[in-house]
């Protein structure tokens, strides 16, 4: 097996992953999906880091998840303010800046 | 620098191009592969959203599985404890806060916004695996010294030795605390901020000072609405769940017994006409067997019913005729001895 497979994988799991933000209305699926899609690219970072034979990649993917973590705590009191207020965690519901 | 030069040299020689993985790697990336795009998929089309999360913890794990078998030892470990382990339960505990059954709304706020997604989806899809397969990739270094397809040189001084020893938490210690020391110092800064928004965006402003227990006593009786506490859910023992409602005198059952979510999400279970029809063949065999017995049941039937004499003394004139009608009307002489069980519940509670 070519390790470039690893890189295909990523890639279809970053798409899967956009599909899903795109179809879902769930604001907390749609958040899951976002992980997906870093979790995605986490995996192309290991995946050049072995490609050139440093550890810059993983240090990224590192601090990816780092920020993602940071990402995590936000965006779900986020969606715990917007569900106290609107008693609905679907993203069409949260319309009130609409233009 | 002379110590770098030969470690470049002996990498060199030891370089060892990866073009193939092993042929176990090789199985596990198939297999747990197919697991994590089904985990993906999972995510994506499962109808609920604690499905949801649990076909994304699985393929967080398969990534972590990955990660280790790429020689990212550390990075793996990491994704489990961070991603599955905590990441996920903090989006498992959002769920229970937000409500598990809630499910997509089917309507279609922007008119063909399904088929369009589809289609976007397919066709960044399709742009990402055709780009990586005109990449000129190369052979893969790897971390046996091999040279990376950019024509870089492998790593030197102490982070190349480290890669040669394969000693991987040492080596990202080496350089995240010499190369990306200000990115790692700047992190802190993240972590402290997002833990104060969290704390700020989940804090909820008390607007009217807390009511003490004399207050919302001294209020309920000036309603003189539900003064008793409110009866408790189940039903004779038989069903002591929460989201069955108890039984009211005429066999009715009581909403007031059962959760006020409960009760906003439409989970109260309804099990009322069970246990009445139970309770009436009891109470039916109960009297076949005294009257074989021989006893004539007269001085329980007016000890239970002793307000209401033309009731209790029906039974006395001609039991069985009682007994035949019996099926037919279920609330009747029977619903009035539920009742009494019932109606003591309340009181008493």
């Amino acid at each position: 097996m070519n390790p470039a497979n690893y890189l295909y994988l990523a890639a279809l799991l970053f798409t899967v992953g956009a599909a899903g933000v795109l179809l879902r209305r769930n604001a907390i699926v749609v958040f899951m999906c976002v992980e997906l899609m870093l979790n995605a690219t986490n995996l192309a970072f290991v995946t050049f880091a072995r490609m050139h034979g440093n550890y810059d990649g993983q240090v990224i993917a590192f601090f990816t998840m780092v920020v993602a973590a940071a990402e995590v705590v936000v965006g779900l009191s986020i969606i715990i303010a917007i569900f106290r207020s609107r008693r609905t965690a679907s993203v069409d519901d949260a319309n009130l800046m609409k233009w | 620098m002379s110590m770098s030069a030969d470690g470049v040299a002996g990498g060199v020689v030891l370089a060892e191009q990866l073009t193939r993985t092993s042929t176990g790697e090789a199985v596990q990336f198939w297999i747990l592969a197919a697991v994590a795009l089904l985990g993906a998929l999972g995510t994506v089309f499962m109808k609920k959203a604690v499905h949801s999360a649990l076909c994304l913890a699985s393929t967080m794990v398969c990534l972590a599985l990955f990660y280790m078998a790429q020689g990212a030892v550390f990075l793996g470990i990491v994704q489990i404890v961070v991603y599955t382990g905590a990441v996920m339960m903090l989006f498992l505990f959002v769920l229970m806060l937000v409500g598990v059954s809630s499910v997509d709304s089917l309507k279609e706020t922007l008119r063909g916004q399904r088929v369009a997604a589809v289609a976007v989806g397919l066709g960044f899809g399709i742009l990402l695996v055709a780009g990586i397969a005109n990449a000129s990739l190369g052979s893969f270094a790897g971390y046996s010294g091999g040279t990376s397809p950019s024509g870089a040189p492998a790593p030197s001084g102490t982070e190349g030795e480290l890669i040669a020893q394969n000693r991987n938490v040492e080596g990202l210690a080496h350089i995240i605390f010499t190369r990306y020391i200000w990115a790692f110092e700047i992190t802190s800064a993240l972590l402290i901020t997002a833990a104060l928004g969290a704390m700020v965006l989940a804090h909820r402003e008390r607007l009217t000072p807390r009511k003490t227990q004399r207050e919302l006593s001294e209020a309920r009786v000036r309603e003189n609405i539900n003064l008793a506490p409110l009866p408790a859910p189940g039903v004779y023992a038989r069903h002591n769940a929460v989201d069955i409602p108890a039984l009211l005198p005429d066999g009715s059952i009581s909403e007031l017994s059962v959760n006020q979510t409960l009760r906003a999400r439409g989970q109260v279970r309804d099990v009322s006409r069970e246990p009445v029809h139970r309770v009436a063949e009891l109470e039916e065999s109960g009297e076949v067997w005294m009257e074989q017995r021989g006893d004539v049941p007269t001085a329980r039937h007016e000890g239970e019913e002793g307000g209401e004499p033309t009731e209790g003394g029906a039974p006395d004139g001609e039991p069985d005729g009682a007994a035949d009608q019996d099926p037919d009307e279920a609330g009747t002489p029977h619903g009035d001895s539920v009742a009494a069980g019932a109606g003591s519940k309340e009181s008493r509670s």
